[in-house]
């Protein structure tokens, strides 16, 4: 990534107690289309407290992609218990869960970038959603662009950028509205490994401030650069969590 | 360039496009404009039968000149004295034989004053009570000059008005119609956006945005689509208005010549009043419109 810039933006509303941040019990989930039903989750338990880290491991087709939706709030549980962010999801009505998910921010493993928007509006999106006043939106945005190397290409549209740059967008938007839990689906699938060290950089420096970090990935050399405790998937269930 | 002054997240101005949507609310806003000045005609005319009409009774009396039944003078000197004398009539008017011809001349041609038949004399009467018991009134008459006809126009302008409500319903039918089938074209064209703009719509929503927001969106754009689309509707329909009340100035009584004076006095106030207010209502139709049509859809996502 670009040149090493504070990241000041970082500092997060956290409270500063400790509680837990993310904690499943018996979740499963099934997609269901034209009656027959899909078991992608079943029965995981576990629970990550605030200002935690954890790899999220497993072979493709695990359901890693599935769990990080979950924790999206893009679906819901169909078995057990999610408490997200101290909030009984199952409980929780519809209405309630768009502020949730500003509190969350999830890098796709499609990027997921708005086509019609330059990077710029792209990272400013979070920011403007959450009705931050415009001065700050812009500052907040270019820094954060800057900060993923990209303060040249802040009106360039997605197709203009390569996929690399689009995945630093995609973190760039993640991270840009200080979220207090991040979700990262394969974040260095297109960055080459100085980039891959500085996102690192990035989520552990967020992490220290409190953010939760999650991140899913298939990149064994960065993991093991990185030590950290694990959720291991396989087949829809949990087989490891240490 | 980093103004988001035309910021448009969801990329809105494509999928609901400037062009469509625009030119079909301007086709039902002309519709609705023609069916307007239909109904507001229609109701001028009832009032205008119902005012006119009412209070106007027609007697004809046969062999005028010869002596009435009891007592002095001619039968139609007799019989416009009983109706002057009765309560409730305002005025009792013989007309003459000019008037008469004139009135006439349809049915027997120009020549109708030279033509030597027994005509009736007829009287023409104004009542200032329209509610007149006209049956006595017929039997004292008959008394002084029997074989007098005497016929109210008020059961006509009864059954005009019947005839100009029935219009008017019809107008009002017409104007629902439109209505309808705007709100059917608004959700037609927003359920189309919400398809193209699927993927958008759902990241967005990833990211926090309410029901109420995105809905918000698409309301912002479907009323400024509508409202511009009757706008140009209105403004389309008013040439052809001026034209049909040039070919009608002649039966309402107003100059046909509809010059730069005449121009605001060519159409009712009714009709200036209600042609502005098509942009308005569009834009109501199209926000509740496009508001319901969106949350509906939103349901699909958690
Ligand atoms: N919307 C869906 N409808 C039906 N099945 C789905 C859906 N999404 C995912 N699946 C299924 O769930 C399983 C897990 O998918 P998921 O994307 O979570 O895997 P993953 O661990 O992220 O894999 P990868 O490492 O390749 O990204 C797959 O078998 C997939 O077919
Ligand atoms: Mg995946």
């Amino acid at each position: 990534m670009g040149n090493a810039g504070t990241i000041q933006v970082m500092q997060t509303g956290h409270s500063g107690q400790t509680g837990q941040m993310v904690h499943l019990d018996k979740v499963g989930l099934e997609f269901s289309r034209a009656g027959a039903s899909n078991p992608v989750l079943h029965g995981l338990s576990f629970s990550i407290l605030e200002g935690g880290f954890r790899w999220l491991l497993g072979p493709s087709g695990a359901g890693k992609t599935s769990l990080l939706r979950l924790l999206h709030l893009a679906v819901r549980p169909t078995q057990g218990r999610l408490t997200l962010l101290g909030q009984d999801i199952g409980a929780a009505s519809r209405s309630r869960l768009p502020e949730l998910r500003r509190r969350i921010g999830m890098v796709f493993q499609d990027f997921r970038l708005l086509p019609h928007l330059s990077a710029f509006d792209n990272v400013a999106l979070p920011l403007r959603l959450a009705g931050r006043p415009e001065g700050q939106v812009r500052v907040d945005a270019v820094e954060l662009l800057s900060w993923v190397g990209l303060s040249k290409k802040l009106l360039s549209r997605p197709a203009e950028l390569s996929g690399g740059e689009q995945q630093r967008v995609a973190i760039a938007r993640a991270v840009v509205a200080r979220p207090l839990l991040l979700l990262a689906d394969e974040p260095t699938g297109n960055l080459d490994e100085p980039q891959a060290e500085r996102l690192m950089q990035l989520l552990h420096e967020m992490n220290r401030l409190g953010t939760t970090v999650v991140v899913a990935t298939h990149n064994a050399a960065l993991v093991s650069r990185h030590p950290a405790h694990t959720l291991r998937l396989a087949d829809g269930q949990l087989v490891r969590d240490d | 360039m980093l103004r988001p002054a035309r910021f448009d997240d969801l990329g809105l101005r494509r999928a609901l496009s400037d062009r469509l949507l625009p030119s079909l609310v301007a086709a039902m806003a002309f519709l609705a404009a023609l069916a307007l000045a239909g109904t507001i005609a229609a109701s001028a005319l009832a009032q205008h039968w119902q005012e006119g009409a009412g209070s106007v009774l027609t007697v004809q009396v046969p062999q005028p000149a010869a002596a009435a039944s009891n007592g002095a003078g001619t039968r139609l000197d007799r019989v416009v004295a009983l109706l002057r004398a009765t309560p409730g009539v305002a005025l009792a008017r013989a007309l003459d034989d000019n008037e008469l011809a004139t009135l006439l001349r349809p049915w027997l041609g120009s020549g109708s004053g030279r033509i030597a038949l027994p005509l009736p004399a007829v009287i023409d009467v104004r009542l200032t009570d329209a509610a007149l018991d006209t049956g006595r009134l017929l039997a004292h008459v008959e008394a002084l000059a029997p074989g007098t006809l005497l016929e109210s126009h008020d059961r006509w302008a009864r059954r005009l008005a019947v005839l100009a409500r029935s219009l008017q319903a019809c107008a009002g039918l017409a104007l629902a119609v439109v209505g309808f089938v705007a709100v059917a074209v608004i959700a037609v064209a927003v359920r189309a956006g919400l398809a193209a703009r699927r993927d958008a719509i759902e990241i967005v929503h990833g990211l926090g945005a309410t029901d109420g927001y995105i809905a918000g969106r698409f309301a912002r754009r479907a009323t400024l689509l509508a409202s511009a689309g009757a706008g140009l509707g209105a403004l389309a329909a008013v040439p052809v208005l001026l034209g049909l009340a040039g070919l009608a100035a002649p039966f309402t009584g107003q100059p046909a010549d509809v010059g730069a004076a005449g121009f605001a006095n060519a159409l009712p106030l009714a009709l200036w009043l209600s042609l502005p207010a098509l942009p308005v209502l569009a834009a109501a139709v199209g926000w509740l419109t496009a508001q319901s049509t969106v949350r509906q859809w939103l349901r699909r996502l958690p």
